[in-house]
This record gives structure tokens, sequence and C-alpha cells, in this order.
């Protein structure tokens, strides 16, 4: 089981509950914004700590607040791609790729500099900053990233909603290649309908008021 | 064009400036640190303990430093009887009384910088598999620099200015404890000092602009050029 999820936590005063389990390529968390569900991603990638419940991912419990499991997030091998990318001002973006990888990935996503550019074509960029990257570019090293830092899944939040529309199908079909080529297990956030019913093999719903 | 007895007293401001921030670093960035990030009861107090040399007059930390470091001192007493150390009358003591009314300088300074540190950088490089301490050294630290440099630039003038902690503490011994602001202070008092006085201002002129465009030069060398400006 890729992920089995069953959590509960409060953010911003509020009760947010989820529950899944899903072998699926690609799973989505689907819903309006403000429903929780980056925080679920937070969550599952130990960014955030859940009131209480059980994370699972690829049959490793990282969280478990019965049986006081809680991995930090750098041990629980999720490539996180954030929705505001985040890429290190102060680094090149080579810098910024290279930042979490690691000789041996051991049960994760093994990857060189060079596939992974070649991957997402970006050679080009390696020298430069990345506040001299467009969105669509920057976006990409954002993957890039996650992907050398030898994950066992990778968590996307939102990875389209910043782009124009030919971005936007440039990201989809990277994101299609990861998941047919990689065969990474992925958790994707969208509110998008069209863009969830594309790349995801299992939906989860998540309503705005869950109690 | 300087004497050699104000080269002299030249050399002992830097040198006890350079120890005093070389001391007051380390404490200042932990106290920074923990002001920026810290979240428990007990931390407006830390807050007004830290600026307490910043509003005190400065004769008063003086006597205090007298008070806690002198011989009979709590203090004192542990460094001469155990590490053999005096501070009193010596230039130790110059640059502890320049580090303590320092610190709160530093600590302003280095704290903003942190706080204007994007913590979610730190998230990511959580999930890129670093540590807290790798993801200190490689993020937060840099990222801060430009406050740190302009903590030290401040500390620095602040410890080449310092007169009132470091007369009451060290007294104004000449070769010993006699930085500039002292020395200046002495050659007025003294019948026919006023050349002395021309070249020791024209010094401190000197060393204080050369400690902030030094400082604007490191800024730039960090590559963040809006930041670059650190005061």
């Amino acid at each position: 089981m890729s992920f089995d999820v069953d959590l509960s936590l409060t953010r911003g005063g509020r009760q947010i509950a989820v529950r899944f389990r899903s072998d699926a390529p690609v799973t989505a968390l689907f819903g309006p914004s403000g429903a929780g569900k980056t925080s679920v991603l937070e969550a599952v990638s130990g960014l955030l700590r859940p009131d209480r419940g059980r994370i699972a991912v690829a049959g490793e419990a990282l969280f478990d607040s019965t049986a006081r499991i809680n991995l930090p997030p750098e041990r629980r091998g999720c490539g996180f791609v954030f929705q505001d990318l985040r890429l290190f001002p102060h680094r090149t973006v080579r810098q910024n790729l290279l930042y979490g990888h690691r000789a041996d990935p051991g049960p994760g996503l093994r990857m060189a500099l060079d596939e992974a550019c070649a991957f997402l074509g970006i050679e080009h960029l390696l020298a430069r900053m990345p506040r001299t990257l467009s969105g669509g570019e920057a976006q990409r090293v954002a993957i890039g990233r996650a992907l050398l830092s030898g994950p066992g899944v990778l968590l996307l939040d939102e990875p389209l909603a910043a782009l124009d529309a030919p971005r936007r199908e440039e990201v989809m079909a990277v994101i299609e290649r990861i998941r047919d080529e990689l065969r990474l297990p992925m958790l994707l956030v969208s509110h998008q309908r069209a863009e969830v019913e594309r790349l995801a093999g299992h939906v989860v719903e998540m309503p705005l008021s869950m109690t | 064009m300087l004497s050699a007895e104000e080269w002299q007293i030249v050399a002992l401001s830097l040198k006890v400036g350079a120890v005093a921030i070389a001391l007051t670093l380390p404490v200042a960035f932990v106290l920074a640190w923990v002001l920026a990030r810290g979240r428990f009861r007990g931390i407006v107090l830390l807050d007004a303990l830290v600026h307490l040399p910043l509003v005190l007059p400065p004769v008063v930390t003086g006597w205090l430093l007298l008070i806690a470091f002198g011989p009979a001192g709590p203090v004192g007493r542990v460094l001469s009887q155990v590490f053999g150390i005096t501070l009193l009358f010596r230039w130790t003591g110059a640059a502890l009384a320049a580090a303590v009314m320092s610190l709160p300088l530093m600590v302003r300074a280095i704290r903003l910088s942190i706080e204007a540190v994007d913590t979610r950088l730190e998230q990511a490089a959580r999930t890129l598999g670093a540590g807290p301490w790798r993801t200190f050294a490689t993020i937060t630290l840099p990222l801060s620099l430009p406050g740190v440099l302009a903590g030290v630039v401040l500390g620095l003038a602040r410890s080449l200015g310092e007169f009132g902690a470091t007369i009451t503490f060290a007294s104004n011994i000449p070769g010993e404890t006699r930085t500039l602001p002292l020395a200046i202070y002495a050659a007025l008092q003294a019948p026919g000092g006023d050349a002395m006085v021309w070249r020791l201002a024209a010094i401190s002129v000197v060393l204080s602009l050369a400690a902030l465009v030094a400082s604007e030069a490191l800024g730039r060398r960090t590559g963040m050029g809006r930041h670059g400006h650190v005061l």
C-alpha cells in the first residue's frame, strides 16, 4: 500500500480529519481551498504533527500516535514539491538540485544529476540563481530537487496552480512521465477537477466542513 | 604623524574591540536565535535583561561588573582562584566591559535578520533530508549573514566608543585600559593636549568609516544584492 493515512489534526482552530488507503500510481486530495489539503501533505511529510492517527507510506509507519512513532521530516523519504516552490535563494540551480542528493538512497528513487536534468529539460539552467527563473522553469527545478533527494514517494501541492495554460500542459506531462517512467508513487493536492481526472487513479474528496 | 604612544592607543583599542566582539558574537547569536524563535514564558524578561546595558547609565553597568567580577565578587573570585585570571584594571577587563555594552546592539541586529529568514525554506531543507543542524548551517546561518555582519560592525563601533563602563570597571590606565575615548578624555584634561585630541578624534572617524565600508563590501559579497545594506 503506497499510502495508508488515517489522521485528525487541528489547523487554525479547525478540525481536519481524513482517511484513505491507496495503491494508485497517483492519489489526489481534491477539494476547495481551505479544506486542509496542504495540511495533510505537511502531516505526511512530518512538517505538521497530527493530533492523533497513523500515517504509513510504502508499508513503513511514519507516524503512529498510539505506538508513539513520529519520524522527523528528514527521515521520511517524502519528496515535497511546495506550492510556493521554496527554492533556496542563495544557492544556484545546481546547488539547489544537489542539496538533498544522496549516493545511496536505499529503497528510494535512484537518480543522477544529469539524468534528472535530461528528464526535466533543465540542463541549461544549472548555473542560474533561482530568482532569475521563469515560473515554469522554477517549477521543474523544484520537482528535480525533490526527485534527486532519493524519495520513496512524491508529494505535490497544487503543482499547476501558478502556471499559464502552455506551462501547465508541460508540467502535467512531466508528472505523467514520473508516474509512467519512474513509477514513483505520488500524492497530489488540487482543486481542479480536470487535472485530477487526468492524472490520478484514486481521488480522496476533502469537503470544506469536516468535523 | 602619530606618536608611538598614539599608535599604541590605537592598537590597544583594536585589540580590546576585537576580543570583545569575538567574545560576544557566539553569545549574541544564541540569544538572538532564542529571542527570535523561542516560545516560552520568561522570554520577555530575557529580552529585557539583554537590553539592560543599552538603557542603563554605562557607569552603573561598570559598577555592576565591578561587583560581579571584582576580586571579592562571586564571578571574580572563581576566575582568580580557579583560573588565575583577574579582569580588574586589565585590558581584558576593558574587553569585558566593551563586550557587555555591545551585546544588546549585536543581539538586536542578528535577531532581526534571523526573524527575516523564511522558515518555509528550512522546512524544505528538512524534507530534502537535512537534519536540524545541517539546515541551520546551510540555510538559516547564510541567510542571516547580513544581519550578523551588521551586528559585528555595530558591536565593534560600540566597543571602540565605550567609555563609562570601561573607566568604572577597568579604570584609565595608560597602556593597559586606555582606549581611544579614554585617551581623548585624558588628553582633554592635560595641558597642551589639544593636538593629540585632534589626531585621536580623526582616527576614530577613520576607523568608524572603515568599519562601515568593510561591512558594506562584505554584505555585497554574500551575493544578495538588495540585502547588501546592513545598516
